[in-house]
């Protein structure tokens, strides 16, 4: 099928100034396109929207992998390929490392982005879990501004997030997960290329024997989620007798799944839970 | 194709070759390929899913399906039609049709570019990371064993005779 994206009007941004330049340009409304793995399926089969994309994949702001002083700079662009073998995000963000390995297959891996992967907003995102568990915050861009916020403040509702429309992902912010216990679990229809049914990416520290945990889920919620309230719960009664499945009943509470195509809410809510446990079980050895 | 309003001139090297072309920005890599005569590159599923129309841009592999045309500006785009040597075929291309891994053929342009991109990668892969390598080409017909047998068997000529894969 020769396609609807014939149609479509795009320019190459080489420099973030030309892109932050024509976003801002009302006449036109723009739509920023990378990896295109989302977009181009999208565009494919819905009526085209008027948008102008704009290819920001040549724009050198917002490429690489960094370490500075306050942690891990990830620019936007940077493809899942680069992220799984990175040896600062090996070390530093291993969560994010497992989860970009397995984002699609190859191919995709080496045009989708972190990026594209927050401001396509899927509640499946596969790389939100592990950005939320690390602690990442975004840092967005315009012509007149720059502003940063907590990857799970990013999201507002399903498929909408904090982005103005003259704004973009310029990159992300991790502090080093140092010596805490970092776990992650996608559950698919296959290995690869299955979007999410549900994952869990979870980080875990033992501060003076209280559980400090961070816990990112995806395919739970209308968007990907961080579990504050098992978190908290865990923060007050890790330890005492029975928290495994304490905590996983606090869990399924917190989260919202739903029935569709890829699965259902009872099975969402089953093993949300039990991947916590299993976190859990290592979280404890880990102490 | 002739010139037309919202079109643009495209520098690239598409097999090796410098080429300079008029099109559609938003056109699809494949769609763009399979008009320049070059067949090999098939549509499978228009999504990403099954890697048929897997091409090497900048030697990196990727679905041609999900790229604006515009994006490939001065890059080098590889399709299955460049990756042997003229009249010749390659290790791997050798390997599939020594091991029988072909069937149909829609997947093999696709399977071999990306094979390709894993031995130059990594020269020795293992099963497990053969079968990762390629877990987003999809084929109805081999059942993949000969597929992954194939690749290894390329592996190993290459190993000891060297060359490209």
């Amino acid at each position: 099928m020769m396609g609807p994206t014939l149609e479509r009007a795009m320019v190459r941004a080489t420099s973030l100034s030309q892109a932050l330049a024509l976003l801002q340009e009302t006449a036109i409304p723009s739509q920023p396109l990378c990896g295109g793995t989302d977009l181009m399926v999208q565009a494919m089969t819905t009526q085209a929207d008027g948008r102008r994309w704009v290819d920001v994949g040549s724009v050198d702001e917002l490429r690489g992998i960094s370490l500075d002083a306050n942690g891990l700079r990830i620019g936007a662009a940077t493809t899942c390929a680069e992220l799984r073998v990175h040896p600062l995000v090996a070390t530093h963000a291993p969560l994010l490392a497992q989860c970009a390995g397995q984002v699609g297959a190859r191919a995709i891996q080496e045009r989708a982005t972190p990026g594209g992967n927050l401001a396509n907003a899927s509640p499946a995102a596969d790389l939100a879990p592990a950005l939320i568990a690390h602690g990442a915050q975004v840092e967005l861009v315009s012509a007149s501004a720059t502003r940063r916020l907590p990857v799970e403040d990013f999201f507002i509702s399903y498929r909408h997030t904090a982005l103005s429309t003259d704004e973009l992902i310029l990159a992300l912010h991790l502090p080093l997960s140092g010596d805490a216990l970092c776990w992650h679990r996608k559950v698919g229809t296959r290995r690869a290329q299955a979007i999410t049914k549900v994952a869990l990416a979870a980080s875990g520290l033992w501060v003076k024997g209280e559980a400090h945990c961070r816990i990112g889920m995806a395919s739970v919620a209308p968007v990907p989620l961080r579990c504050r309230k098992t978190e908290d719960w865990l923060r007050r009664h890790a330890l005492e007798p029975g928290w495994m499945d304490a905590a996983a009943d606090i869990l399924r509470e917190e989260i919202s799944p739903i029935d569709d195509l890829r699965s259902t809410a009872d099975y969402r809510r089953t093993v949300a839970g039990n991947l916590l446990m299993a976190f859990l079980r290592r979280f404890q050895a880990a102490r | 194709m002739s010139e037309h309003q919202g079109w643009i001139a495209l520098r690239l090297v598409l097999n090796g070759v410098e080429r300079s072309v008029h099109c559609p920005p938003g056109m699809r890599l494949l769609d763009f390929l399979r008009q320049e005569g070059l067949g090999g590159t098939k549509e499978g599923c228009g999504e990403g899913e099954c890697g048929a129309c897997a091409v090497l841009v900048d030697d990196r592999l990727v679905n041609s399906c999900l790229i604006p045309v515009l994006q490939v500006e001065g890059r080098r785009v590889t399709t299955i039609e460049g990756a042997g040597a003229d009249r010749e075929l390659s290790a791997l291309q050798q390997a599939f049709h020594v091991e029988g891994g072909v069937q149909c053929g829609m997947c093999t342009p696709g399977m071999v570019l990306a094979a390709g991109a894993l031995l130059k990668r990594q020269a020795q892969p293992s099963e497990e990371e053969i079968r990762e390598a390629l877990a987003g080409n999809l084929c109805r017909c081999t059942g993949y064993v000969r597929i992954v047998n194939a690749v290894s068997s390329a592996a190993s000529t290459l190993d000891t005779r060297g060359g490209t894969p």
